[in-house]
């Protein structure tokens, strides 16, 4: 047995790094819809910014051939994304969700129209950082090949983490959501607050759009995205809004999208389809477990539509 | 300087306060004195003005009319923020503390000028130094959503402290505390303007309140000052009348004798049920209500009483026990609630029992709108049988509306409550569940209602009647049941009961 044929092991090595690789975007998008969230509102538009953010990226790392001009330009055209869904929301009357629903559609959309020129041409990846260098297995070079994204989210969580509670701004964000009746009375604007957190929300979530076409998968196609935004919105839910959470969550989703892929590489031929479906299902039985008739959702912001 | 918050009571004054809204004068010629260390009452109706003279001081609205004087002196108020420059404060009727964040969070982000970065080891410090020089004695560290509303309300004073104001307009202070809760905190609201610390303005209607605590009163009448003066000169019959005019009051009927063997109507055995949280359960061992009396369950809120009224409203399902109409099983259907003339007023009615945006006819007609005068189910609905039917009810339970096609979120709270009374009281009535039928209402509504359950009673109705106002339980009860933690813990006919006693099991000293 040569040192490449490591058998069974293959498959929990081929969901950590599967974990590693593809919940990088679900940590991005999660971490901007938890701060969007916990100021009170809800941006469902960041399957679409997801969307648009993965083709500017890759858009721009073709022109300038830079991938850190692409992420770049994917942040502000989120950033964009968000504050029109916080400028719009601001108006009386106006559904956060519908809003949410409509530029969902807008930005794959939009993102499918410019994007057309730039499905055949290559652009230069982000760069990984290679953890896995010490061992002779490819598996495990492979599955330990870190992207830098990776390791800022998680250094990302932690910040959010942690200025939740102990900076002016974590604590205005917490107040707004929480009670708009408190922050007018604190001389705060509400609306003010909510339309930054939205562009910050959306502004991560192009980052997240950025890594799925610089660096896995790795191309720009219309299918890139396969409804992670919207997975992403569940998981901070399930999360329960808060950003530790978030990041442990988007691994376990992560690690759930690695099981099929994984179950393939080691030679398994029947049913591993079902397996891709693993996120989704995972989705579902979280959504039903955690939900229930009698009891409130712990840690919700007061001011959320669908808590109120 | 003073000892307790480093800061001096300032002496307030109003003169010729004029507030008017296009053609209507909500509030006329107003001058009020509030001297410095003083405990002064502002009394007055629903919409008398109280809220408009206050707001006006409070620089939230710009007076049409008249100027305000603090320590003598001349100030022009445009905005809230001027008034806490000049060290007022107000503490709101809803609460405008924010419900997941600490008590430390919450104080510290309502200062002026929070740092970027919070040094929490630092601010704990402070807010510990502050603390021990406070009357107050309140657990910082938990998330405010978890305080008891009597803490709630001490923390929303200490906040207006904190940030270093010395004079107070406390917007009704005690409509959500227990009789306890509320002596506590106003006798020690009073014992800071004793020591010169402090100047209140209280806004109430609450009688005994006013007299108990307050030095001046102050009474306003649609937009007027009707009268004003040392409390002790003033008995609760003066100040009624400055306050209500002449209108006339429901007087409660006379309680017609109890009768110890009447059928038990509603009875509840062994039954169990989580509570909102999830993690504790509500247990209620044993409870009968018997035909024509009260049975009133006292408890500072949180301790079970909604769960409970929401398992026999049949919103919440239980996990064992039973609960029996007439002996027969109950669950609250509404085919069952027909036949075993089961009403139910739940609190907040506009929340709990109104369509808030159908018309007060059709919310009136809710329990009959589907079936004919015989009782048997009607497959076309008649618009004009509801009009007719909801008519003769607004008449009859003097529902103020503008017409019967309004919605009936634009009522105030008290014609909500009269239309809900009228829906649930109209017809046989054998059991009657009601809960804080009169929180937040006016004088003449809260002696209506009481007037109207007191006659439902009378003419036999078995009522259970949760409440967190003492008075009204004391008032109405035949029994007094104390909830705490989700169980039943203690039992007074009305006779004995003393507010000591139900006081001390409410707080769990037993």
């Amino acid at each position: 047995m040569d040192a490449t044929e490591i058998g069974l092991w293959g498959v929990p090595l081929a969901i950590l790094g599967g974990a590693i690789r593809v919940s990088t975007p679900f940590i991005f998008v999660s971490l901007g819809e938890a701060i969007t969230e916990r100021s009170g509102r809800i941006n469902l538009g960041l399957e679409g910014t997801l969307v648009f953010g993965a083709m500017t990226a890759y858009a721009v790392a073709v022109m300038t051939n830079s991938p850190w001009l692409g992420l770049l330009a994917a942040s502000a055209a989120g950033l964009c994304f968000g504050l029109f869904h916080g400028w719009i929301c601001k108006f009386p009357k106006v559904n956060d969700i519908a809003i949410g629903i409509a530029l969902m559609l807008f930005g794959s959309g939009l993102a499918f129209f410019f994007g057309k020129p730039f499905i055949k041409p290559k652009a230069p990846n982000l760069p990984a950082i290679p953890f896995g260098a010490w061992s002779d297995i490819p598996q495990v070079q492979a599955a330990l090949d870190v992207n830098v994204l990776f390791l800022i989210g998680a250094a990302l969580s932690l910040v959010l983490w942690w200025a939740f509670r102990n900076t002016r701004a974590g604590l205005i964000v917490r107040v707004v959501g929480d009670s708009s009746d408190a922050a007018r009375a604190m001389g705060l604007n509400p609306n003010t607050v909510r339309l930054v957190a939205t562009g910050v929300g959306g502004a991560l979530a192009g980052i997240g759009g950025a890594y799925l076409s610089l660096y896995y998968p790795g191309s720009w196609t219309e299918r890139i995205s396969s409804g992670q935004g919207l997975m992403a919105v569940a998981l901070v839910i399930f999360a329960r809004w808060n950003p530790l959470g978030c990041f442990a969550a988007a691994l376990l989703f992560g690690g759930a999208g690695a099981l099929g892929p994984a179950l393939q590489s080691v030679g398994v031929t029947q049913g591993y389809y079902l397996f891709y479906a693993a996120p989704y299902i995972l989705t579902l039985i979280i959504m039903v477990a955690t939900s229930s008739p009698t009891r409130s959702l712990a840690g919700a912001p007061g001011e959320l539509s669908i808590t109120k | 300087m003073s000892v307790i918050t480093g800061n001096k009571a300032v002496g307030v004054e109003t003169i010729g306060m004029t507030m008017r809204f296009g053609a209507l004068t909500a509030l006329g010629d107003v001058s009020v004195n509030v001297p410095a260390g003083s405990f002064h009452a502002l009394l007055g109706e629903n919409g008398a003005g109280k809220s408009t003279l206050v707001k006006c001081m409070m620089g939230f609205y710009r007076p049409t009319a008249g100027d305000m004087l603090v320590d003598g002196r001349e100030v022009a108020i445009a905005s809230p923020r001027d008034a806490s420059a000049l060290g007022l404060g107000m503490v709101y009727q809803h609460f405008t503390l924010v419900p997941s964040l600490t008590g430390a969070e919450n104080l510290v982000i309502s200062r002026e000028k929070v740092p970027g970065v919070i040094d929490w080891r630092k601010e704990r410090g402070d807010l510990a130094v502050f603390m021990d020089r406070m009357p107050f004695k309140l657990p910082l560290d938990v998330k405010v959503a978890e305080l008891a509303a009597g803490e709630k309300q001490k923390l929303e004073i200490i906040k207006q402290l904190y940030l270093g104001r010395s004079f107070l307009v406390l917007d009704e202070p005690t409509s959500v505390l227990t009789p306890v809760e509320a002596q506590e905190v106003l006798g020690l609201v009073r014992d800071m303007t004793r020591a010169g610390d402090l100047t209140v303005l209280m806004i109430s209607h609450k009688f005994h309140e006013v007299t108990a605590f307050a030095d001046d009163v102050s009474v306003l009448r649609k937009g007027k000052l009707t009268g004003t003066g040392r409390v002790t000169d003033l008995d609760h019959k003066r100040m009624a009348a400055m306050m209500i005019g002449d209108q006339p009051i429901a007087v409660l009927d006379s309680r017609a004798a109890p009768k110890p063997d009447a059928e038990i109507v509603l009875k509840v055995r062994s039954l169990k049920a989580p509570d909102r949280t999830g993690l504790k359960s509500i247990r209620i061992e044993d409870l009968g209500v018997r035909s024509g009396e009260i049975v009133g369950i006292a408890g500072i809120s949180g301790n079970g009483q909604k769960e409970f009224l929401e398992v026999l409203a049949g919103q919440r399902p239980r996990d064992t026990g039973e609960v029996m109409v007439r002996g027969t099983p109950y669950a609250a259907t509404r085919a069952e609630a027909r036949t075993l003339n089961v009403r139910l007023i739940p609190e907040e009615p506009l929340k709990n029992a109104c369509a808030p945006k159908m018309t007060v006819a059709e919310n009136i007609s809710f329990r009959t709108f589907d079936i004919d005068s015989n009782g048997k189910p009607v497959s076309w609905i008649s618009a004009g049988a509801i009009k007719a039917f909801s008519a003769r009810l607004v008449e009859q339970f003097k529902v103020k509306t503008a017409s019967l096609a309004s919605p009936i979120a634009s009522l105030s709270g008290g014609n909500v409550q009269r239309a809900v009374l009228a829906r649930e009281l109209t017809g046989e009535v054998d059991l009657l569940i009601v809960s804080n039928p009169c929180f937040g209402l006016d004088f003449s509504a809260v002696a209506e209602i009481r007037a109207r359950i007191m006659k439902a009673r009378n003419a036999g109705a078995a009522v259970l009647l949760m409440s967190e106002d003492l008075d009204e339980l004391l008032e109405l009860s035949d029994r007094i049941f104390v909830m705490l933690d989700g169980a039943l813990v203690y039992e007074t006919p009305i006779a004995q009961a003393s507010v000591q006693t139900i006081g001390e099991h409410m707080a769990g000293h037993h």
